[in-house]
């Protein structure tokens, strides 16, 4: 079911945009939302593939129940105007029917349920992470971490549109993506210097709160090599808008190669501040 | 002429009214006005969102701010007051055959509180920086740190005084529903809109005092150095949002129980058939208000809330479902078998079930915490919660404004013009939300004045829907300003048979003392 409402989407979209030309061209490896589309960006990880299939089936129950009543709508209003039938009747009960409506959502919503919170506890906490990124929130920018690597740390900030270059998509560029090898189990680990902030990456499957006084987890595992874009998913001021995330996943070689150029970039830095103390207390305590 | 029959004019009769239609119309008034500020707001966001770019909103505090005041305004300033104070109101006394409601000078209190707060309010939204907090009003973003000027405050001392007026109103309803019934209108035989206002009151009874709860805790935090939500200094965040949700998630039941209540009356009149399954009815509203007290968290999925609390949350969440299903099956029994008038009340009605299974079924999708990552804080939640409880309560507002307008002013709407209105609103609405639900999935944020490329498309076919709404609520105005002054004269029932409850045994306009003698309701209607 799944394959087909994926290959009508991809079959629709790639109709309209063709009808439609619309500004920026979107590159073989960015991962990003593309024009009308009507749907999920492609899964790029475990969990975007298990909550998508989740989201199919579950698009399939509400569009038979939607089409259900519409169904019935359509019935009354063509069969019970007061035309066709000028005399009501006077049913007010049906004891066998009332017992259907309540029993039939319920065994739907119990089928619901299964892979529902099969799907939560796989997304929630990876058991043995490969690496662990910390993830801080600023008001408006985000800071990374690379906690295993002497907590090399770099500030990520959003290219202003009028200093764009070819190809980055306006809103989402950074001076300094998150770079992250693919096919590795990362545990992220979430805090915040100011303001409750979102730290969200769509064709990951990832979205979560900085909140302060606290140490959120989650984790992924990437797919496919290329660029991920996402914007902060909760308002943290003024410039909430303009706080995009950029993942560059590389392969594991490549990220090998590029972590000993950071770390010369970079030159690891420890400014002693609380939250790198919190961070690495809750770590200790994993 | 002895002291329970005199007519105040002028000042008298609307400043210090104490009967419950004048003080029904003022909310009614005061809605209106609020619906169209808080309206202008959404148009001019809309605007601003119609193109990539900025345009038109260079201060993103103040976008920030008409963001939260829009909320504001609609939740607690336009439905409500309709619903609540407005609808309910007028119809409750006359529907239970009461001479007035319990506490008639309660009753002023509660709507002249709201007005003050209303004022309030729009000092919030206009002066001291401005209120960029979201309606959530999440610390510490809402702290005085981060918003250090008065607005905030006066946006806290607003919603204080809109608690007191819907607490003091709550208590009026449970008190006169309660007690004033008359002799043989059982709980069991009570209309259904009086059910729905019954259970409403007690929602708001309960959850209204922990929001007055945690807005002193945020002020204090904010004026008096105490320290509830501030985590440096041993507060929790988090703590806020379980206090707002608990408060938060009723409330969406406190906006849309009433409009079951107006649409259960209407499709029962129309359709000329009682109701089907009365007691599955107001049971199914009880239960909706019971199980909405235990499902507040799956509001913050991603918070990091512990995997198992989700858990819970998301199981206890799709239970709502099952009473929602048996009101909405209900519906279509009663229209079943019925012979069915479609004036205006009814195809709002008949819209209302629309937008309401549509934004059901989008909350069944986002009652899955594992499925919620993806949607969350997206404009997938802007637009079910716009169909399922925003758009789906205008609805019943205008279906409940013209099924009633006869008999609060005597006189009857031009059935065309509103059956025009009807239909561009409905398209309006629809043109409006139901592409925020692809720019969602797509993945673009809420409360963004700006957007990526891509969300283009939607984005502009989302705000050519708001301009045809716009275009629809100025009609409504028009044809609402006409019936009251130039409209045909309403009959005391102008709908026929099927309109059985009380409101319709007195004349058009409801004559300003009403039920004197209470009327002897043994063995009447509905259908138990």
């Amino acid at each position: 079911m799944g394959d087909m409402l994926n290959r009508l989407y991809v079959f629709f979209t790639a109709l309209i945009s063709t009808v439609i030309v619309f500004g920026g061209e979107v590159m073989a490896e960015q991962y990003r939302s593309k024009p009308w589309q009507m749907g999920f960006q492609e899964p790029r990880s475990p969990q975007a593939e298990q909550g998508f299939a989740f989201h199919d089936m579950l698009l399939w129950i509400e569009g038979a129940i939607v089409v259900f009543v519409l169904v019935i709508m359509g019935y009354i209003i063509i069969r019970f105007n007061a035309k066709s039938n000028p005399v009501p009747s006077k049913t007010t009960h049906n004891t066998l029917l009332e017992v259907v409506w309540t029993v039939a959502p319920i065994i739907i919503l119990v089928i619901i349920a299964v892979p529902s919170l099969k799907l939560l506890y796989f997304t929630d906490r990876t058991p043995n992470p490969e690496m662990t990124i910390k993830v801080v929130g600023n008001q408006w920018y985000w800071t990374y971490v690379y906690m295993d690597n002497d907590g090399m740390e770099f500030d990520s900030i959003i290219i202003p549109d009028d200093e764009l270059e070819e190809g980055q998509p306006r809103l989402l560029s950074v001076d300094n993506p998150l770079v992250l090898p693919v096919e590795t189990d990362i545990r992220f680990i979430l805090a915040t210097n100011d303001v409750i902030h979102n730290f969200a990456m769509p064709a990951l499957y990832l979205k979560l709160d900085t909140t302060p006084g606290r140490v959120n987890e989650t984790w992924t595992h990437i797919n496919d090599e290329g660029d991920y874009y996402g914007m902060c998913s909760e308002l943290c001021g003024v410039n909430h808008g303009f706080m995009p995330i950029h993942i560059k996943a590389v392969s594991k070689d490549a990220y090998q190669d590029w972590l000993v150029e950071a770390q010369e970039e970079f030159a690891a830095k420890d400014d002693g501040s609380v939250v790198d103390d919190i961070v690495k207390l809750a770590a200790m305590n994993q | 002429m002895s002291d329970d029959h005199h007519y105040p004019g002028g000042m008298r009769r609307w400043l210090m009214s104490t009967n419950h239609k004048d003080i029904g119309t003022l909310y009614i008034i005061l809605s209106i006005i609020a619906a169209l500020i808080g309206g202008a707001m959404s148009w001019y966001i809309r605007l601003e969102l119609a193109e990539p770019g900025i345009q038109y909103i260079d201060d993103f505090q103040f976008y920030n701010t008409l963001v939260t005041a829009h909320g504001f305004l609609m939740v607690f300033f336009v439905v409500m007051p309709a619903m609540i104070g407005g609808f309910g109101n007028w119809f409750v006394p006359l529907m239970i055959g009461a001479p007035d409601m319990a506490f008639p000078r309660l009753n002023n209190i509660s709507f002249w509180l709201l007005a003050a707060a209303l004022v309030l309010l729009i000092f919030a939204g206009f002066t001291g920086g401005g209120t960029g907090t979201g309606w959530t009003v999440y610390p510490p973003l809402s702290a005085a740190d981060y918003h250090p000027g008065w607005a905030v405050d006066f946006g806290i001392l607003s919603l204080h005084l809109a608690g007191a007026s819907s607490i003091l109103g709550a208590a009026n309803f449970i008190t006169t529903i309660l007690n004033m019934r008359a002799p043989g209108m059982t709980i069991h035989r009570m209309p259904l809109f009086v059910w729905a206002i019954l259970v409403t009151a007690f929602l708001l009874l309960l959850a209204l005092p922990v929001l007055a709860g945690a807005l002193t805790m945020l002020l204090t935090d904010r004026n008096f150095g105490t320290t509830f939500f501030i985590a440096e200094a041993g507060g929790d965040p988090l703590l806020w949002q379980h206090l707002f949700w608990f408060f938060g998630h009723p409330e969406v039941y406190i906006i849309i129980i009433p409009a079951f209540g107006i649409i259960s009356e209407i499709v029962s009149t129309f359709s000329k058939k009682p109701i089907f399954g009365y007691l599955g009815m107001a049971y199914a509203m009880s239960a909706i208000g019971v199980v909405g007290f235990v499902v507040w968290a799956h509001h913050m999925f991603v918070t990091g809330l512990d995997v198992d609390a989700r858990a819970y949350f998301t199981v206890a969440t799709m239970v709502i479902a099952v009473p929602t299903g048996v009101k909405i099956f209900s519906w279509l029994a009663t229209m079943w078998g019925g012979s069915i008038d479609f004036k205006v009340p009814m195809m709002y009605a008949f819209g209302f079930i629309w937008l309401f299974v549509l934004g059901g079924v989008t909350g069944i999708t986002l009652a899955n915490a594992g499925m919620d990552i993806p949607f969350h804080d997206t404009y997938f939640v802007v637009a079910h919660f716009h169909y399922v409880m925003a758009i789906a309560a205008i609805f019943a507002m205008f279906a409940g404004f013209f099924y009633w307008i006869g008999k609060m002013c005597g006189r009857q709407y031009n059935e065309g013009l509103a059956k025009l209105q009807f239909w561009i609103f409905f398209v309006g609405v629809n043109v409006l939300f139901f592409p925020q639900h692809f720019s969602g999935m797509a993945g673009m944020p809420r409360r963004i004045p700006d957007y990526p490329d891509a969300y283009v498309g939607w984005n502009y076919v989302s705000s050519i829907g708001a301009l045809i709404t716009m275009i629809g609520t100025f009609l409504f105005l028009y044809i609402a300003i006409r019936t009251v002054t130039s409209g045909e004269k309403a009959e005391a029932n102008p709908w026929g048979e099927g309109a059985t409850t009380l409101e319709w045994s007195v004349d058009s306009p409801a004559p300003f003392h009403t039920h004197e003698t209470m009327p002897d309701m043994t063995g009447k209607a509905p259908a138990e």
